[in-house]
C-alpha cells in the first residue's frame, strides 16, 4: 500500500465540509434535484483538486466525463468521481462552463489518468484543456467537422432525437436509411465544404511533433556518428494488438523513446446512440462494450440505473436469487475473460496460438452455459433493471427437434458444480502448470513493463494492472455492491508490477472467483424457485430526475457507467447523457510511459498485459 | 534447474497430444459415426475441446438461443383460422427494438381506415437487428420469437437481408417445436394454446380453453364446426363484424368443445400434475424428454 | 503474331468442330482449380470487433476452421484469399481495410460477418460507422447474426466455397482476373470533415455546389412512408451508382470501362444466380418461404394508391 498522507475523515460529508473551510469562495453544493457533489468555480478548480489528492486522500480519479446541458442550463459541465483507494465512495464534483467557450483548466499535473479523458472531451464536446501538453483529437480523426456528442450535432442519419421513432410504426414501411442519404452513404458534408481545398490532415498530428527529419545544423554539432529515430506504426491491423489499435512507436535502434497510441478505429458511438436509446435499449449495447464481458457490463448499468431508480417511489430492488445469479455470471465472465487475456498475452509473447487454445477449450463450455441461460454466446444482454432475464434453465440442454440433442442435457446445478468444482480448477491449474514456471515466459516478462504503485494511481490503472502493482484496490470490497459483502474472498493482489505478475493476478483472480463460485452454488440451491423479479419487468421504467454513477470491478477494471436522466416522468425516457468509464481506456494512458526503455518485440507483451478490448476502449 | 519450466509446460502438452489418441482408441473408429459418442464427446465429462464436424455434425442450440426474430401464424392445420397472425401490430416490438430494425405497418380496414389488430406489412433488417431478443420478451401475444436457424449466409444483402411479413411467419407449432418448455411456460401462462385475444373471447363466451400440457402439445385441435358466415350488409360498422366474427369463433369452438368434453375430464383426472389454468405458477410438469422426442418424432412422420 | 484472343476459346459458344467434340478439358480444369482454391482459402488475420472473437473462437479447437483449409491465417494481405469483414467497419478503419484489399492478391473475396459488415449493424444510426463494408469492397457472402456463432460462420464459409465452386475459367464474368487482367486498386476513400469515397467526387461537388447556392443538399427527397401521389416523387435508383473517377489516360480508361462491364456482368450473374438461404431446419411449414420477397416499392406504392382509392369511393 501507498503511503499517502490520508485525512482521517471517512465520510464524504465531512471531506467536503473541511473543502469549503478551505475553499469558501470556490466550492457550492450541486443542488439539482437528484443530484450530488460539488460545483468547483473553473478558475479554483486545479488548487480544488490538487487539495482533494493530497489533503483529503483523494488519489484516484476513476472518471472525467463532459455534459451538455443544452436547453436545460445551457452550459457544459465537466463531471470528476474522485475515490480514495483506501475505499469509500466517491466524491463527485464538477466544473461548468459557458457552451459558445467551453474552458476548463486541465487536471493532467493533479491526475494524469485524466489526460485521455480530457482529449475525449475536447473530441466529443470541444470542451478545451489549458494546460493539457497534448490536446488533440482521440477517438475522431483530426479534421472531423464539428464535435458530435453537443446535443445540437446530428450525423447523417439522423432520424430523431429520442427512440423509438416515429417512422417504425405504424406506418413503418421499410426503408433503408442510405436511401435518403444522396451519397447512399452515412456521410454528410459541412454546407461551406470546399471540395478543391481538401487535404486529408488525419494523419499529420500524430507526427508533427515526432522531430522528424534530419537538422543539419544539430548533425554537424554533433562530433559522433548520429543515428535517426525510427518511427513505427503497429496498428491498427496488426495481429497483437488485440483489435485495431495503433501505436506510433519512435524507436532508437530497437529500444523505445516514445509510444503514443492512437485509437477510435472501433469508435462506434456507443454514447451518443446511447443518449438516443431508452434506458432499456442500452442494455444490449453494452454487451458490445467489452465483448469479452458482457455480463460484467450489463451488470454495471443495471447498477447505474438502478440508482437513479432508487430514486422513485416504486423501484424494487433485485431479489436475492436475483443477486445470486447475477454474481454467479459475473464471476464466470472474469473466469472466461481472463482465461482469454492470458491466452492471448502468450499469443503476443510468441506461443502462438496453443495456450490460447487450451484457455477457449474451457471458455466454450461456460458459453454453452451463457447460451442456455441468456440466449447467446456472448452478446448476453441478461440484467435488466431489478432483475435478471428469466431464471436459470432447468436443465442445460440443446433442441429437441435436433438429431444431437443428446448433447448437452444435463441438470443445471449439476452442470455448475461440475464446472466449478472440476473443470475450471483443473483448466487453471493446467495453465498455471504450463505457464507459470517456464523459463521462457519468465524471461519475456520478469521485470518488463514496471509501473510503479504511485503511477498506476495516478494514470487511474484499473483491476489487474493496478493491483499487479501492489495496490489492492477492488470495487468488490472497496465500495461494494450486490452481495459482495456477504461473500467470502480475497482481494488479489502482486507487487512486481511487472507483466509477468500481472499474468500471475490474473491467475489469482480466476482462483478467488472460483472461492466465490463456490460459495454461491448452495446460495443457488437454497433459493431455488424464488423470484427474479420483486416488482415487474417493465420495458420502459419512469426514470426519476438526477444522476447515477454506478461501478463494477469488471475483469479489466473498473467499469463505471455515468447516468444522467434529466427526462420527466411524462417525458421520453432516455438517458440525457451516457457515459462509460471503460477500464481498458483510460489503462492505456500507462502505456507510453510503460513501455519507455524497453525493446519493440515488449510492446506487445505490455499490450497484451493490460489486457485491453477494443469495443470498450474506442466504445 | 534452468529448463525445467519448459520441460513441464511440453509435458502438459504431450499429455493433451498423447490423450487425443488415446481417445481414438476408446471410441475406436466410432468416434464420428453414433450420435451417442458425439454426446459425449461435446458433453460435460470429456476432457478438452472436441471438434465438432460442423455440416455433417451440428452443435444443438439451446431453447434461449436467439438469432434473428420470427413472428408466430396459426398453424396451416388450424381448424379455424389457419395461418392467422398472432400479431396485433401493437408496436411494443418496434418501441423496444434497441437499433430499431422493426418497421411495423399497421392493418387498417379498407372501407374505414381504422386500424385493425393485424399487421398489414412487418419488416425486420436483419443487416440492423442485434439478436437482443427483447421483442420475444417484451410481446404481449407471444407473436414476435426469436428463431433458432442461423445458417443464413447469402450472396446478396439487398435483396435478402429485410425479411417481409410471409418470410417472418411461422406456425405455433415450429416455436413448439424449437422450444418446447418455453412454448408450454407460455401457454400456460396464457391458459391456452390458442392466441391470448382468442382465449379472451372463449373467456367471454363462458367457455375454458383446453390446459396446456406436454400431451396436447402436437394434437390438433378438433375442426369446429363451420361457423355462420357473419351477416354480410354493406353499411354495417367492419369494427362490429369484427366483434361478431370474433364471437362466432368461439361459439364455435365453445360447441366444438362441447362434442369434445366428455373424454377430456377423463384424461385430466388421469393426469393429476396437469397445471390449472388460471395458476401459471404453479409446478409445471415433469419434462418427460423421451416421450416429447417421441412425439415430435411421430409428429414428423405424420407430415412426411 | 496474329493475336489470339483467349476468351474466345473459353466461351463455351465457341463452335467446336466435330472432330474435337469430347473436349471438355476445360470444365473439369475448372473443376480441380477451384477445388484447390476453395480448400485452401488463407483468411487475413485481422480482426474489427464481436466478431472478431467469435471468429477466433471457429479457428479454435472447437469448430477448427483447418477442416476447411483455412486455418492458416496471414497477417500479411500478400499472402491471404479471404478477407473476413468480422466487425463493426467505422470511417477511421475503412481507410486501412480498402489498403488491405488492394494489398491482396487477386483472386481474393470478402466475407461480411455479422451485421455491421453487411450493413452497419446496430451501430448503423452512427456517425463514425460506415453502414456496410460493400459501400467500398466487393462483398461475396453475407453472414448475418450479431454475432453471427461460429457455425453460422462456418455456414457462410460453406456458402463462399460454393460460390467458387459454381465459377468457371470459361467465363471470364466469374474469373475477371484472368480475363481483363489485374484489377484497379479501390480508390482509398479520405478523411476530410466526413469520409469522401473518391469515386463520388462529381457528386460531391454537385451538392456542394447546391449548398453555396443555398439550395436542399445533401438528402434526397424520398416519398413520405405513405404519400397520396407517389409518382410526383423523384424516381431514385435503389442506390446510389458511383460515378467511376475520371481516368486521364485513354488506354486506362478502357481497361476500366472493361472491367466495370466485367463486374457489372458478375453482380448481374450474382443476382439470378440461386441463393443459399436454406429453409429452416426441421420447419414443416415455411419451407417454400426460404428466398425472402424483395422489397418491391413499386407494387407497395401500388397497394397504398389502392388502398387509398377504395377508401375515396
Amino acid at each position: 500500500m501507498v503511503d499517502y498522507p490520508i485525512v482521517k475523515t471517512t465520510d464524504i460529508k465531512a471531506a467536503v465540509d473541511a473543502l469549503k473551510q478551505k475553499f469558501p469562495d470556490a466550492i457550492q453544493d450541486d443542488t439539482r434535484q437528484g443530484y450530488g457533489g460539488i460545483i468547483v468555480d473553473k478558475n479554483h478548480l486545479v488548487e480544488v483538486a490538487t487539495a482533494l489528492r493530497d489533503d483529503f486522500g483523494f488519489d484516484y480519479l476513476s472518471s472525467a466525463t463532459a455534459v451538455d446541458y443544452l436547453g436545460i442550463s445551457d452550459h457544459m459541465e465537466m463531471v470528476y468521481h474522485a475515490y480514495r483507494t483506501a475505499g469509500g465512495p466517491a466524491l463527485v464534483f464538477k466544473a461548468q462552463t459557458p457552451r459558445d467557450k467551453p474552458e476548463i483548466p486541465s487536471l493532467i499535473n493533479v491526475w494524469p489518468g485524466a489526460d485521455f479523458q480530457e482529449r475525449e472531451a475536447w473530441d466529443l464536446y470541444g470542451i478545451k484543456f489549458p494546460g493539457h501538453p497534448n490536446l488533440k483529437r482521440i477517438l475522431l480523426w483530426d479534421g472531423f467537422d464539428g464535435h458530435p456528442m453537443r446535443k445540437d450535432w446530428q450525423e447523417a442519419y439522423y432520424e430523431e432525437d429520442h427512440k423509438p421513432f416515429e417512422s417504425r410504426w405504424p406506418g413503418g414501411w421499410v426503408h433503408r436509411a442510405e436511401e435518403r442519404n444522396i451519397y447512399g452513404k452515412n456521410v454528410k458534408y459541412p454546407a461551406d465544404f470546399d471540395l478543391s481545398k481538401l487535404s486529408d490532415t488525419s494523419e499529420e498530428s500524430h507526427y508533427a511533433d515526432l522531430g522528424l527529419g534530419v537538422s543539419v545544423q544539430k548533425l554537424a554539432d554533433e562530433s559522433h556518428i548520429k543515428t535517426d529515430r525510427l518511427v513505427v506504426n503497429m496498428g491498427p491491423h496488426h495481429p497483437s494488438t488485440h483489435g485495431v489499435f495503433r501505436m506510433i512507436v519512435t524507436l532508437n535502434g530497437e529500444t523505445i523513446e516514445k509510444l503514443e497510441p492512437v485509437m477510435g478505429y472501433l469508435h462506434r458511438n456507443h454514447e451518443k446512440i446511447g443518449e438516443r436509446n431508452t434506458f432499456l435499449h442500452n442494455m444490449p449495447f453494452t454487451d458490445r462494450l467489452d465483448y469479452l464481458s458482457s455480463m460484467g457490463n450489463n451488470l454495471g448499468y443495471a447498477l447505474a440505473v438502478e440508482q437513479l431508480l432508487a430514486n422513485g417511489a416504486r423501484y424494487q430492488p433485485p431479489t436475492y436469487r436475483a443477486e445470486c445469479i447475477r454474481v454467479l455470471m459475473v464471476e464466470l465472465t472474469r473466469i472466461v475473460n481472463h482465461l482469454w487475456a492470458i491466452g492471448f498475452l502468450l499469443n503476443d509473447l510468441g506461443a502462438f496460438f496453443t495456450p490460447a487454445l487450451y484457455a477457449i477449450a474451457e471458455r466454450e463450455k461456460i458459453l454453452d452455459f451463457f447460451e442456455a441461460t441468456a440466449g447467446s454466446r456472448m452478446m448476453c444482454n441478461y440484467m435488466r433493471f431489478g432483475g435478471v432475464f428469466k431464471d436459470l434453465p432447468e436443465r442445460i440442454r440443446g433442441e429437441a427437434t435436433r438429431v444431437n440433442d443428446l448433447v448437452r442435457d444435463y441438470d443445471t446445478m449439476e452442470f455448475l458444480t461440475e464446472l466449478i468444482n472440476e473443470r475450471l480448477p483443473r483448466s487453471i491449474d493446467e495453465l498455471d502448470q504450463y505457464l507459470t514456471d517456464s523459463e521462457i515466459i519468465k524471461s519475456r516478462t520478469v521485470g518488463v513493463g514496471y509501473l510503479s504503485p504511485e503511477m498506476a494511481i495516478a494514470y487511474s490503472a484499473a483491476g489487474p494492472l493496478l493491483r499487479a502493482s501492489g495496490v489492492p484496490y477492488d470495487v468488490r470490497r472497496a465500495d461494494p455492491y450486490s452481495i459482495y459483502p456477504e461473500l467470502d474472498f480475497d482481494v488479489a493482489v502482486r507487487y512486481n508490477g511487472d507483466i509477468y505478475d500481472r499474468y500471475l493476478i490474473r491467475l489469482d483472480e480466476m482462483r478467488e472467483s472460483l472461492r466465490i463460485l463456490k460459495q454461491i452454488l448452495p446460495r443457488l440451491e437454497r433459493t431455488r424457485g424464488e423470484a427474479i423479479f420483486a416488482g415487474n419487468k417493465q420495458h420502459t421504467p419512469r426514470v426519476p430526475l438526477g444522476e447515477a454513477y454506478g461501478r463494477v470491478e469488471n475483469p479489466k477494471g473498473e467499469l463505471g457507467f455515468y447516468v444522467v436522466s434529466a427526462g420527466d416522468e411524462k417525458g421520453p425516457q432516455n438517458p440525457w447523457r451516457y457515459h462509460v468509464r471503460a477500464p481498458s481506456f483510460i489503462s492505456l494512458t500507462a502505456l507510453g510511459p510503460m513501455c519507455i526503455g524497453h525493446k519493440v518485440a515488449d510492446v506487445v507483451a505490455i499490450l497484451g498485459s493490460i489486457d485491453i478490448v477494443l469495443g470498450e476502449t474506442d466504445r | 534447474m534452468y529448463g525445467q519450466g519448459i520441460l513441464k509446460g511440453l509435458w502438459v502438452t504431450f499429455r493433451h497430444f498423447v490423450n487425443t489418441y488415446v481417445d481414438d482408441i476408446r471410441y475406436a473408429g466410432r468416434k464420428y459415426l453414433r450420435q451417442e459418442n458425439f454426446a459425449i464427446r461435446q458433453g460435460l465429462k470429456a476432457q478438452g475441446a472436441f471438434t465438432v464436424q460442423y455440416p455433417d455434425e451440428k452443435l444443438a442450440v439451446p431453447e434461449r438461443f436467439r438469432f434473428t426474430p420470427f413472428l408466430v401464424v396459426n398453424d396451416p392445420d388450424h381448424p379455424e383460422a389457419p395461418g392467422d397472425d398472432w400479431c396485433t401490430s401493437c408496436g411494443i416490438c418496434a418501441k423496444v427494438c434497441p437499433p430499431q430494425c422493426i418497421w411495423i405497418v399497421r392493418g387498417s380496414d379498407p372501407t374505414t381506415g381504422r386500424p385493425v389488430p393485424q399487421p398489414e406489412a412487418f419488416f425486420i433488417d436483419i443487416d440492423i437487428c442485434m439478436n437482443c431478443g427483447f421483442c420475444a420478451e417484451f410481446c404481449p401475444f407471444d407473436a414476435i420469437k426469436m428463431d433458432h436457424n442461423y445458417e443464413l449466409a447469402s450472396y446478396d444483402r439487398t435483396s435478402h437481408h429485410i425479411h417481409d411479413k410471409q418470410y417472418l411467419s411461422r406456425p405455433l407449432s415450429y416455436w413448439k417445436t424449437i422450444a418446447p418448455t418455453t412454448a408450454l411456460e407460455e401457454a400456460v401462462a396464457r391458459g391456452g394454446w390458442e392466441h391470448p385475444d382468442v382465449l379472451k373471447a372463449m373467456k367471454k363466451a363462458g367457455q375454458t380453453a383446453v390446459t396446456p400440457t406436454w400431451d396436447n402439445m402436437f394434437t390438433k385441435p378438433e375442426p369446429a364446426a363451420k361457423p355462420l358466415p357473419p351477416a354480410e350488409s354493406a353499411d354495417e360498422d367492419p369494427a362490429k363484424a369484427e366483434r361478431l366474427r370474433k364471437r362466432e369463433e368461439a361459439l364455435a369452438r365453445k360447441r366444438a368443445a362441447e362434442a369434445g368434453e366428455p373424454a377430456q375430464p377423463a384424461a385430466a383426472a388421469v393426469e393429476a400434475s396437469a397445471p390449472a389454468p388460471a395458476a401459471p405458477t404453479a409446478d409445471k410438469p415433469k419434462f418427460d424428454k423421451q416421450a416429447m422426442l417421441e412425439k415430435i418424432r411421430q409428429r414428423k412422420a405424420d407430415k412426411g | 503474331m496474329p493475336t489470339l484472343d483467349l476468351r474466345e476459346l473459353h466461351n463455351t459458344e465457341f463452335p467446336v468442330p466435330d472432330e474435337m467434340q469430347g473436349n471438355i478439358a476445360i470444365t473439369s480444369l475448372s473443376r480441380i482449380y477451384n477445388w484447390s482454391r476453395r480448400s485452401s482459402m488463407w483468411p487475413l488475420l485481422f480482426g474489427l470487433a464481436c466478431c472478431a472473437i467469435e471468429m477466433i473462437a471457429t479457428a479454435a479447437a472447437r469448430y477448427d476452421l483447418s477442416r476447411f483449409g483455412m486455418e492458416v491465417m496471414r497477417a500479411s494481405p500478400r499472402q491471404s484469399d479471404l478477407m473476413i469483414v468480422s466487425g463493426t467497419v467505422t470511417k477511421k478503419m475503412v481507410v486501412p481495410i480498402v489498403r488491405l484489399y488492394n494489398q491482396m492478391p487477386e483472386p481474393k473475396y470478402v466475407l461480411a460477418m455479422g451485421a455491421c459488415a453487411s450493413g452497419g449493424g446496430p451501430f448503423k444510426e452512427g456517425y463514425n460507422v460506415v453502414s456496410g463494408i460493400d459501400m467500398y469492397l466487393p462483398v461475396d457472402v453475407y453472414v448475418p447474426g450479431c454475432p453471427p456463432t461460429p457455425q453460422a460462420l462456418l455456414h457462410g464459409l460453406i456458402a463462399l466455397q460454393k460460390k467458387i465452386d459454381g465459377q468457371s475459367l470459361a467465363n471470364f464474368d466469374d474469373v475477371p482476373w484472368y480475363g481483363v487482367g489485374p484489377s484497379e486498386p479501390t480508390p482509398i476513400p479520405i478523411l476530410g470533415p466526413d469520409i469522401i469515397d473518391p469515386r463520388q467526387m462529381d457528386l460531391i461537388r454537385q451538392q456542394a455546389e447546391l449548398a453555396a447556392a443555398g439550395k436542399p443538399y445533401g438528402v434526397r427527397d424520398l416519398p413520405p412512408t405513405i404519400k397520396p401521389e407517389p409518382a410526383a416523387a423523384p424516381k431514385v435508383p435503389a442506390k446510389t451508382a458511383a460515378p467511376a473517377a475520371e481516368p486521364d489516360d485513354p488506354e486506362k480508361a478502357a481497361r476500366l470501362a472493361k472491367r466495370e462491364a466485367a463486374l457489372a456482368r458478375k453482380r448481374t450473374a450474382q443476382g439470378e444466380q440461386p441463393t443459399e438461404t436454406p429453409a429452416p431446419a426441421a420447419e414443416p411449414a415455411a419451407g417454400d418461404q426460404a428466398a425472402p420477397k424483395k422489397f418491391d416499392k413499386e407494387a407497395m406504392l401500388a397497394k397504398i394508391r389502392e388502398r387509398k382509392a377504395q377508401k375515396e369511393s
